[in-house]
């Protein structure tokens, strides 16, 4: 499944395209689920009568009420535990972690109880819990609440990390995790809430560990995922009208388990990659991808690996400074061209 | 009111099974036949043996860095405990969680922690899975004095008493968290002061008095089965040995005379002597049941020594749930 499928699908039956937002498909997946299976619920901060601070859960509790859309203390242990707790005792929670940074506030049940009670306990334990974030940069929310912190979750065997970059993929993603015996991570990209796109009215899964080439290209592999794959996008649409370099983007949609195979098979077709993320560059996906890379195409490697990421530091609130740390088009096309040996514009 | 005779021999199979077993553990560790760490629950028996009495089979547990206790008093195997403590195949989590992750799902038995504080908030969370399946099915979460001073813990039992969870909170107040005094780390005497915080009520009782702690806990879980919230229950008792391992004398953080004391207290002699004075259980049938038990941990030893070492092939397994 690709992120056109519902655009090409709709055209061949004819069938008018309809589009929702990057929230919107979210909201929709969550409505879908419940009224499929009464096990799921939802938990977290302002998730009930609110809707979610930024809108995710709105209108959830008019239809299914109090006791399965649940507001609750502004306690994330408390919050994952009772996720945990619930979904071992067979229930499919869903609980939501407002911002990604708060995660860190409740890493010991993620880390320690939900990734591993399956492993200690002999594999007799499901897990199917769901947790939802947001994250990314790019709001002036500064450097507690713009986090990108998916490397230090897929570093934990057993979660699955999901960073979806369009509302088609968001829709089919969640419906995916939420449907997994396992305990998933998906992270919502805060400056995608508005972004809109087609949107299968049906509810549909997409296959968490497989990834999506979401533009053929023969110079260049361009690895990105959540929101840096419509600013690779942008980069790779300039670099095609201006310098006639073709990029392929490859989206592997979930970072753990990540779609090697996708990645090293465009790899070897280009023979340049490079990996985008919002994530400070040191200890980054784009380092396990460049790694994994090597191991598997070094020979047709005519370049090292390049990252185009966030620099060592905290996020900056300032629009004047974070303007300069999260990588956006333009960073990302001089990061490809200095890979492919080409002069960098302004370099 | 006292229990009835099936009750209180009840209570005593259920803590003689635990103080028999984890002897029999403490031997096998000193014995350098048990890898890891070994948490023993000696001394505090009346606890996990009084709450389990009174809970139902389908009743949830979560559990503690000091939890064998636990899972023997919730009915557990002790040939698959013992095989899982010396790290063997046929053990409860087939080797892969040993002392700190030991647990017995299908006895609704949700697990010991490695983390101090770890377990609240499961039970919480299975709390509230009964409440929203609308049972009358009940969690209880053991701990520590040592977690209440723990984030995950506070938020755990804030959470439970604001939905209004059924869920039974039972402290096991030892007076130590590991090596450290209560008294050094808490500016408080008794731990169920911190109920009052949370807005539920809070009972003491004698920890080393099974009797005693299986009435406040039919109290507490009746209370969370008629759909008015969690309890507080703290158990005043006493961990024989060190926190961790079988040394039980000659330590710096407590003296020999303290634990003198408290062992004067012992809960299964004091139970014995107080059942066969009334009249209630003959000495002979206590001695019956010493024997019955004794047989049952030669066998669950022998058990777990001729039990193989997991097959290196499932180093990779359970890691995550296989989906379609």
């Amino acid at each position: 499944m690709s992120a056109t499928t519902a655009t090409e699908a709709a055209t061949e039956t004819g069938a008018e395209v309809r589009e929702l937002t990057y929230l919107g498909a979210f909201n929709e997946a969550m409505f879908q689920l419940m009224r499929e299976d009464e096990d799921i619920f939802v938990a977290g901060e302002d998730v009930g009568l609110q809707g979610g601070v930024f809108g995710s859960f709105k209108g959830l509790a008019d239809e299914f009420g109090e006791r399965r859309v649940v507001d609750t203390p502004i306690a994330e242990q408390a919050i994952v535990g009772l996720g945990i707790g619930a979904a071992v005792a067979g229930l499919r929670p869903v609980v939501d972690l407002m911002f990604m940074d708060f995660v860190m506030v409740a890493m010991d049940q993620i880390a320690n109880q939900a990734a591993k009670l399956k492993y200690m306990f002999g594999g007799k334990a499901e897990l199917p819990l769901t947790i939802t974030t947001n994250g990314g940069a790019g709001l002036s929310a500064a450097a507690q609440n713009s986090q990108s912190l998916e490397a230090m979750l897929c570093h934990v065997p057993g979660l699955k990390v999901v960073m979806p970059s369009s509302p088609h993929d968001l829709k089919g993603l969640m419906v995916a995790c939420v449907r997994d015996n396992n305990p998933t991570i998906i992270v919502k990209n805060k400056r995608m809430f508005g972004v809109s796109g087609p949107v299968p009215e049906e509810l549909y899964e997409i296959p968490l560990g497989v990834g999506n080439v979401v533009r053929q290209g023969s110079d260049v592999t361009v690895v990105a995922y959540g929101r840096m794959v419509e600013e690779s996008a942008k980069a790779a649409k300039r670099l095609s009208e201006e310098q006639g370099i073709e990029c392929e983007i490859v989206d592997p949609r979930t970072v753990q388990p990540l779609d090697t195979d996708m990645i090293v098979a465009s790899a070897k077709k280009t023979n340049r990659i490079v990996v985008v993320h919002e994530a400070v560059r040191f200890g980054g996906l784009g380092a396990e991808i460049a790694a994994q890379v090597q191991e598997e195409a070094f020979d047709y490697l005519d370049a090292p690996v390049g990252r185009i990421a966030a620099p060592f530091s905290p996020i900056p609130f300032s629009p004047g400074l974070e303007g300069h740390y999260v990588p956006n088009a333009k960073r990302i096309s001089a990061g490809i061209l200095e890979t492919l040996g080409r002069p960098v514009p302004g370099a | 009111m006292e229990p009835s005779v099936e009750v209180l021999k009840d209570l005593h199979h259920r803590m003689l099974r635990i103080r028999l077993f984890e002897e029999a553990a403490g031997k096998l560790f000193e014995g350098n036949k048990m890898p890891g760490f070994l948490h023993l629950y000696v001394g505090q028996e009346a606890v996990a043996s009084g709450v389990c009495v009174a809970m139902r089979d389908d009743d949830q547990v979560s559990s503690t860095h000091r939890g064998h206790g636990h899972l023997v008093a919730k009915g557990g195997d002790l040939s698959k405990m013992m095989a899982e403590l010396m790290g063997k195949a046929d053990g409860y989590c087939n080797g892969k969680g040993g002392s700190m992750h030991i647990c017995d799902l299908d006895l609704n038995m949700l697990g010991a922690n490695g983390i101090v504080g770890g377990g609240a908030p499961i039970a919480v969370g299975a709390g509230f899975a009964n409440k929203y399946r609308g049972n009358d099915t009940v969690s209880v979460a053991f701990f520590g004095d040592g977690s209440t001073n723990i984030g995950a813990f506070h938020e755990a039992i804030n959470m439970a008493a604001a939905l209004k969870l059924p869920v039974l909170f039972v402290c096991e107040n030892n007076e130590y968290g590991e090596y450290t005094r209560r008294d050094k780390v808490m500016a408080i005497n008794d731990v169920v002061d911190r109920a009052a915080g949370y807005g539920i009520p809070g009972v003491i009782v004698d920890g080393m008095d099974a009797i005693a702690v299986h009435e406040a806990a039919l109290e507490g879980l009746a209370r969370a089965r008629r759909g008015e919230g969690p309890t507080f229950i703290e158990a005043k008792t006493y961990r024989y040995y060190n926190h961790h391992g079988v040394q039980t004398l000659g330590m710096k953080y407590r003296t020999d005379e303290e634990v003198d004391e408290w062992k004067k207290k012992d809960c299964i002699v004091a139970f014995e002597k107080r059942v066969t004075e009334a009249g209630l259980i003959s000495a002979e049938e206590l001695a019956a049941v010493r024997r019955e038990v004794e047989i049952e941990v030669e066998a669950a030893v022998e058990f777990g020594e001729n039990s193989p070492m997991p097959d290196v092939s499932t180093l990779l397994t359970d890691v995550y749930t296989e989906m379609a």
